[in-house]
């Protein structure tokens, strides 16, 4: 292993301190496979969810509201592309163009949960959450959020993103989809104009917090020393 | 007209065929040695890495000038491709190849370098004797450089600097040439001169700094 090869004298002290008592590495699984152990991570959250669930009354109400399920799909499938992505992003030669796998997905939840807004007022009667209850929307997207986040970053830490901000983010977005997807099993409301307002604001500091935090914790990968 | 227009037009179409498989062939061999080696230097083998590194540098300068990096700062991208590749290393796929995977990098790098000189100029402003009159009060380099002169540190810590860094302190700091002279002897820009001290200052603070004296390899 010891082919001859064309030297620049500039950089031999640099490339002789890298390879000097160079530890061995262990390649990392492909980004499809991390991703799914963040999954399954997420999986068995909603695994002891359900069991503190009324899952019946949860089968009724997505019953009754065909676009709740639809909501719940979006942001479901959100949460997994978004792992996909984040993971894929994580490793210096994907291209930047992965970030906008889950925005499909993304438009999906977001239009079902407005037509979910439209629905309260076509249909009288129906169950609305008021402010008390919104405010633990969002303290249960933001504070389920908080675990989910700080797993993707160890994990996406492994590798190294060139571009750690647009990682970071896309994270927060994974980890905001998937705590949005398991507070449908304590959220017995239909979607109001005020509830929405608020989920879409718990996700957006999600993003804005993992931006700004990941993006440091993730980038400084680049600099630290080995 | 380019070498392989000329080739083009001389040769026959089959024995142009015949040299670009050729071409194919080396390029893969190539890229199979590389791919060896990193997979060695991934099990820990010291010896393998030098060896891709320094076959790294000549891809790199390469992908550098094709995206049209100053030669001035070609130095820069290769160093931040290096140390990208050392912190990556894990990351990379033993199933593929590597001259790809150090291409695509070095191309972010490279994109990413030429933003960041674009952001600084924008901010900039043109002053070319702002840098000969400005004292900086804040740090004391004479005494600092003197002290560890006497330990040998500096010639160490230089030595590990890119040629261009190295070249702007020796002058600027070490023989305190002004900066006009420096240009005119180095044939260098003003500017580039002070980007490349201000990189090699930084460098050597982080590089000499007693309570983290491992930085050399940051």
């Amino acid at each position: 292993m010891t082919t001859p090869s064309h030297s620049d004298p500039g950089f031999e002290r640099l490339i002789r301190d890298l390879a000097t008592d160079l530890p061995p590495v262990r390649p990392l699984r492909p980004p499809f496979v991390r991703a799914l152990v963040w999954l399954a991570a997420v999986a068995a959250a909603a695994l002891v969810f359900a069991s503190f669930s009324d899952l019946p009354v949860l089968e009724r109400r997505l019953g009754a509201a065909p676009d709740m399920w639809l909501a719940a799909i979006g942001s479901a499938a959100t949460a997994i592309l978004a792992a996909l992505a984040a993971f894929r992003l994580s490793v210096p030669d994907a291209p930047r163009r992965w970030a906008a796998l889950p925005l499909p997905s993304a438009l999906v939840w977001i239009g079902a949960s407005g037509f979910g807004c439209l629905r309260t007022w076509l249909v009288p009667g129906t169950q609305v959450a008021d402010l008390d209850h919104a405010r633990d929307c969002l303290v249960f997207i933001v504070g389920l959020s908080v675990p989910l986040s700080a797993l993707l970053v160890v994990m996406l830490r492994r590798a190294c993103p060139l571009a750690p901000g647009l990682t970071a983010a896309v994270a927060g977005l994974a980890a905001a989809a998937a705590a949005a997807t398991l507070l449908l099993f304590f959220h017995p409301f239909d979607a109001a104009a005020t509830d929405l307002t608020v989920h879409a604001g718990a996700v957006a500091l999600v993003i804005a917090a993992n931006r700004a935090f990941g993006r440091r914790l993730l980038g400084g990968n680049l600099s630290r020393p080995t | 007209m380019s070498s392989d227009d000329i080739i083009g037009r001389a040769m026959p179409a089959s024995l142009a065929e015949d040299v670009d498989r050729t071409h194919d062939t080396v390029a893969s061999a190539a890229d199979q040695r590389r791919s060896a080696l990193m997979a060695a230097a991934q099990d820990g083998d010291g010896i393998a890495y030098q060896t891709l590194l320094r076959d790294c540098v000549l891809v790199i300068r390469s992908v550098a000038r094709r995206r049209g990096v100053p030669a001035d700062r070609a130095d820069d991208v290769v160093q931040d491709v290096l140390l990208t590749i050392h912190r990556a290393r894990a990351t990379y796929d033993r199933r593929r190849s590597f001259t790809a995977w150090l291409t695509v990098i070095a191309e972010r790098r490279a994109i990413d370098l030429m933003r960041r000189t674009r952001r600084h100029q924008l901010r900039e402003v043109h002053a070319p004797h702002a840098l000969e009159a400005h004292v900086d009060e804040t740090i004391d380099l004479g005494h600092g450089l003197a002290q560890a002169e006497a330990g040998g540190t500096v010639a160490r810590a230089l030595a590990t600097l890119p040629p261009r860094q190295r070249e702007a302190v020796q002058h600027l700091v070490l023989e305190e040439r002004t900066l006009a002279d420096t240009a005119s002897l180095t044939r260098r820009s003003a500017g580039s001169l002070k980007v490349n001290l201000h990189r090699a200052l930084k460098a050597l603070r982080r590089r000499m700094d007693p309570v983290d004296p491992g930085g050399a390899s940051r």
